[in-house]
């Protein structure tokens, strides 16, 4: 049977926030019963977007990974509320909009917090896929079904699959598509992303300089120090560009060796991403 | 929920469809269009062996993906209102406006004592008492935008304009314009077929104060957004130079270089010195294009005042290391090299800064040294020249709409002979606001109401020819009377102009006896009126209307949108609580002045959209009954003229061959249909038409004849500086347009990069450097006064490395304004950053704004 997915591309995120626009616009003063109570008209996020910069300046970037329901293959809310929440065959995990009146427990159960309580209501809500327009065409007179923050993404960072687990899985692997956190709710969910590096790994990035001028076309090398396993072959040079820079991303914390040319440059132990700045060649 | 009709509108963020639930009169969903397949086709491009065609949808930006949060807001102003302590027949306690409340009357009260002010004012003052002052960008659509209805009001009433400057066009306006002329486009360069040009030909472009993720072009949504994906697909280098890490930077990669803020200038002679010294320009082009090269290729050697202007001296100014400054010069000189100046091709940016002329004609110098106009070297800043059908003729809202204004549009240039035939419906010009009758500048309002005479030069904005911003205008003008009333309309000036604690203090004084707000929020300044008419928004009423077209002084916008759509903007709901469109307002204004048919012509503004529909080529593709049933109509791209790359025709010597009526319609600027508009015909280093003027050596020294470097008079080597060591750049928004969107329980407040939810409020966000935030013991998330002697205002602190040490970035563009005392000298908490910047002009002839940057001190706020 096929499943609704949401796939994030987090290289494509700039933060316009057009999705946590279209969400509120969906939610807010709208009852889309059995799916979902309005949302309050501040407060709640829905889709959550979280923000990230690394490095220093002048050799910074910046990531944004827009946050909601994961919608997981074994929720953790559904196995604490097996009567309250429920999992689609097709993928959206809702709770019930009227058996869970009252249950503000609900918002523990989530272990990525992705759950909010409407007070005026009384009851736990969440992204719930759209599911209202994902099942009645109806009230959309044509739109295409998908999640308002998807069609609205003007980027094509959020991107909507309706395909089978097993196409899926052939697209996790061809697109390298990860779980966000997935020590807390499992691999399994409707909701990957791509280039998570980007929000959640480290770079080390720095500038030469040869007789006072950027140096390019020069082959600097990374290797991780006391590990006797290098790191893997994509990863470990760099042609340097025409300000002389490079810059070694996806990286764990640990210590790492620069070198160029083959000469040693400089070693330092990195927990967050490191501009290491205008190193001088001899 | 009842059923769900869809319709069609248009906003200043693109085009929608508006779900409406009309038994409960309401907004139910706000969408982009998808286009289906009854819609003209889209074009399509063939570039290095691959063809690119734009998505079938369109764009919006965030303020129009919540603004339905605008329409149904407890923010919206529900019903008239009179200040409590304003009688119109006794004590009026203007000097209480802003602290006083208000009461509810109805809309008979509120007519009668308006209506019984305009009798008074012009039988007790004469002609020109009357003052009108819309905001920029208020809502879209052709009928009631403020060109239109209001002009139409004015011109029936008798009401003086408050000239707008060009406030997104300042330094290509006052500047570049003696450089290169395009004074019909302002100063700003065509853009006409550059995507072509770009995908074929360009492998590297230079941003340089240029964010097109966050500006948008001008309207243009994220509609270019896709077209620089391909372009950095098909591996062309990017290179941003901005003091702050833009949002287009932050998606797309590249090198940033982040110059010391009003020191461009210098950077950019930095490059310019690496070229010519390294004669990596383009010579044979620099010999035949160009005038005076000779002179300002002395003054960047230093031959003619001693200082080489090398790569060294640069980084001295500009704070970016030498051997980048000479990496970028040699990448940018061995590349086809688009230089994108601005958010469209020109605009925004510096030039809207103290630094504005120099910046932007050294934009023009670097360019031209590589050969504008040759395949793939442009100023073209990736928003522009999408191969659209620009022939296809529908009016933008500059061409007056039913104003018919043609002193103040562009009516006269085509639009008014199509709309009006003189007998059954007539246009409405001012004998006011004339080249030869009374004037008052938007940035010199206060002055003019509390002081005794005004001058300046220049009127607004000032196409016409070069030489008429030379001309010189006082307030009063000669036998005119001086402001009784003041009819303002729209957006607040205190969250847009500069050193706007002036403002707050023009409303509290007896020199302006009667101020009418019509808005439709209670914000920004609204809360100093002495009445406030309920204005709806445009999702209220009905107009006509095409995405991106302004036309005017920026002909054929609309081809930064991958397809012109042409939208008729349904009335969605009925205008909530006792609100009113702007047209009505007006009309019942001027039917109690027994002009009610003058103004009207009996027609509603529905009547109005078809008459406009009829003046347009629309006619010629679609029935009325097709196109207002649908909601909007997509412009075929077969007709579309042959590719005609800007520039182009003059860098092969060529008669202009660009689309844009504006350039074509006045021969007599250029010489045999040849050439530029300054008087060599050529890009000018030494500028004829400053040499005219004369005063460049006399009093208007901040205006060279050259693009030179000035030391910025609001910058480093400024005696203020020691006092205000934080120099903040105030760039135009990303989450609103000017205040639209901000404020009004918006749920763009919400945006975590917009403002920030402390002890119950939400505070403007101000972007500190980490070293300098620690040196101030501010974290993330303080509450911070920003402060100098022109005014302090609370924030929220957001530490960031996005910016450099000693540079702070705060946009623009606040709808809030909470003053904690006395409005006008107290503390701002609402988060117009303007208050602090400069309300000074570029230069003393150089009638612009200069708010971009500011010099500030900081501290963590500890008050209550």
């Amino acid at each position: 049977m096929k499943q609704y997915y949401i796939v994030c591309d987090v290289s494509l995120c700039h933060d316009c926030n057009n999705c946590f626009m279209a969400c509120k616009d969906e939610h807010v003063d709208n009852d889309w019963l059995p799916f979902s109570h309005a949302q309050p008209r501040h407060e709640h996020r829905w889709v959550n977007i979280l923000r990230t910069e690394r490095g220093q300046q002048p050799r910074i970037d910046v990531a944004y990974l827009p946050f909601m329901c994961r919608h997981c293959a074994a929720p953790e809310c559904v196995k604490a509320f097996p009567d309250l929440i429920t999992k689609r065959e097709d993928g959206p995990v809702l709770i019930d909009t009227d058996k869970a009146q009252g249950a503000s427990q609900l918002i523990d159960a989530c272990p990525y917090g992705a759950m909010y309580w409407h007070e005026d209501v009384q009851i736990a809500q969440k992204c719930t896929m759209c599911t209202h327009l994902l099942d009645d065409t109806q009230i959309t007179s044509g739109m295409s079904a998908m999640p308002r923050c998807v069609h609205s993404c003007p980027t094509n960072a959020l991107e909507f699959h309706h395909i089978t687990p097993a196409e899926m899985a052939q697209k996790i692997n061809a697109d390298r598509l990860e779980s966000y956190q997935p020590e807390l709710g499992g691999t399994g969910a409707q909701v990957y992303y791509k280039n998570l590096y980007r929000f959640e790994k480290l770079f080390i990035a720095g500038g030469l300089l040869l007789d006072g001028e950027c140096a390019e076309g020069i082959e600097v090398s990374l290797s991780k120090v006391n590990d006797s396993e290098r790191l893997s072959a994509s990863l470990i040079t760099q042609i340097t560009d025409y300000f002389g820079d490079f810059k070694f991303d996806a990286l764990e914390p640990g210590t790492y060796s620069l070198a160029a040319n083959g000469k040693a440059l400089v070693t330092i132990n990195i927990t967050e991403s490191v501009n290491v700045g205008t190193l001088v060649l001899a | 929920m009842g059923k769900l009709t869809r319709k069609t509108q248009l906003t200043t963020g693109g085009p929608v469809f508006v779900d409406v639930d009309e038994s409960a009169n309401k907004i139910v969903r706000i969408t982009p269009i998808d286009l289906d397949d009854h819609d003209a086709e889209s074009w399509q491009i063939e570039a290095r062996g691959k063809v690119f065609t734009p998505p079938r949808k369109t764009t919006y930006t965030p303020y129009t993906a919540g603004f339905k949060s605008l329409v149904h807001s407890k923010g919206r102003i529900m019903y008239p209102m009179k200040r409590v302590d304003f009688d119109p027949n006794g004590e009026r306690n203007e000097e209480n406006r802003g602290t006083s409340g208000y009461e509810r009357i109805s809309w008979d009260e509120a007519l009668d004592i308006v209506t019984d002010e305009i009798r008074r004012i012009k039988r007790d003052f004469g002609p020109g008492a009357m003052v009108i002052e819309p905001s920029s960008h208020h809502l879209w659509g052709n009928i009631g935008y403020r060109h239109s209805a209001l002009f139409r009001f004015m011109n029936t009433v008798g009401m003086t304009y408050a000239d707008h400057n060009p406030d997104s066009w300042e330094g290509w306006h006052w500047g570049a314009m003696h450089m290169w002329g395009w004074s019909a486009r302002l100063g700003n360069p065509e853009q006409t077929d550059l995507l072509e040009d770009a995908l074929n030909n360009t492998t590297m472009i230079v941003f340089w104060s240029s964010d097109p993720e966050t500006t948008n072009g001008i309207y243009g949504a994220f509609e270019s957004t896709i077209r620089r994906r391909w372009l950095k697909e098909l591996g062309v280098q990017f290179v941003f130079i901005d003091p702050y890490y833009n949002h287009t930077n932050g998606l797309y990669g590249g090198k940033w270089l982040a110059p010391r803020l009003g020191t461009d200038a210098a950077l950019a002679l930095g490059i310019a010195y690496t070229w010519l010294t390294e004669g990596t320009y383009d010579k044979e082009y620099v010999a035949n294009h160009t005038h005076g090269f000779d002179a300002w290729t002395d003054y960047v050697l230093g031959v003619s005042d001693g200082i080489a202007k090398t790569t060294e001296w640069a980084e001295s100014e500009c704070a970016i290391p030498a051997h980048d400054i000479r990496a970028l010069a040699r990448a940018w000189a061995k590349n086809k090299t688009m230089l994108a100046a601005g958010g469209l091709g020109g605009w925004g940016g510096a030039c809207r800064s103290p630094i504005g002329m120099d910046w932007s004609r050294m934009m023009i110098a670097l360019i031209t040294m590589q050969g504008l106009g040759k395949p793939g070297i442009n100023l073209w800043s990736t928003t522009q020249g999408n191969p659209v059908d620009s022939d296809f003729y529908f009016p933008g809202y500059a061409d007056g709409g039913i104003s018919g204004d043609c002193e103040n549009t562009a009516a006269g240039a085509k639009f008014v002979y199509r709309m009006f035939d003189g007998e059954t419906s007539r246009p409405m010009s001012s004998n006011l606001s004339t080249s030869a009758g009374v004037h008052i500048p938007r940035l010199r309002l206060p002055e003019c109401i509390m002081e005794d005479e005004v001058t300046w030069s220049g009127r607004g904005f000032v196409g016409g020819s070069i030489e008429q911003q030379f001309h010189e205008y006082k307030y009063p003008a000669n036998g005119y009377a001086r402001m009784q009333m003041l009819y303002k309309y729209g957006g607040p000036h205190i969250g847009t102009m500069g050193e706007t604690n002036r403002y707050a203090k023009m409303y509290r004084t007896k020199k302006l006896p009667f101020v009418v707000s019509q808005s439709i929020w209670f914000e920004g300044e609204v809360p100093f009126a002495d009445i406030i008419l309920p204005a709806c928004t445009n999702f209220e009423r009905w107009d006509i209307g095409e995405w991106c077209t302004n036309s005017g002084y920026n002909p054929d916008s609309h081809n930064q949108c991958n397809h012109r759509v042409i939208v008729f903007q349904k009335k969605c709901i009925e205008p909530l609580g006792e609100s009113k469109s702007d047209y009505e307002i007006f009309r019942l204004i001027c039917e109690r002045l027994n002009v009610g048919d003058v103004f009207s012509e009996g027609k509603t503004d529905l009547d109005w959209a078809k008459q406009m529909f009829y003046a347009s080529d629309m006619p010629k593709v679609i029935s009325w009954e097709d196109f207002t049933d649908k909601g909007y109509y997509i412009v075929p791209v077969t007709n579309k003229a042959p590719s005609a790359p800007a520039f182009r025709w003059f860098a092969e010597g060529r008669e202009q061959d660009t689309r844009g009526w504006i350039s074509r319609f006045r021969p007599g600027d250029v010489l045999e249909q040849k050439g530029l508009q300054t008087q060599s015909g050529k890009i000018e280093f030494v500028s004829n038409s400053l040499k005219r003027f004369g005063r460049h050596d006399i009093d208007d020294q901040e205006r060279p004849l050259m693009p030179m470097y000035l030391p910025s008079w609001e910058g480093h080597h400024t005696e203020r500086f020691k006092k205000y060591p934080l120099a903040v750049v105030t760039p135009h928004p990303r989450f609103t347009f000017h205040t639209m969107g901000d404020g009004k329980d918006s749920f763009i407040n919400d945006i975590k990069d917009h403002r920030m939810l402390i002890n119950g409020a939400y505070y403007w966000i101000f972007r500190i450097n980490r070293l300098d935030a620690q040196k101030r013991s501010i974290k993330n998330g303080d509450i911070i006064r920003a402060f100098n002697e022109r005014g302090s205002v609370l924030f929220a602190a957001q530490v960031t490395e996005r910016i450099p040490e000693g540079t702070c970035h705060c946009y623009e563009s606040s709808a809030e304004y909470k003053p904690l005392g006395i409005p006008g000298e107290s503390i701002d908490s609402g988060g117009c950053v303007n208050i602090l910047t400069p309300g000074r002009f570029l230069s003393k002839y150089a009638c612009g704004m200069a708010t971009e940057h500011a010099l500030v001190e900081v501290e963590k706020w500890e008050g209550a």
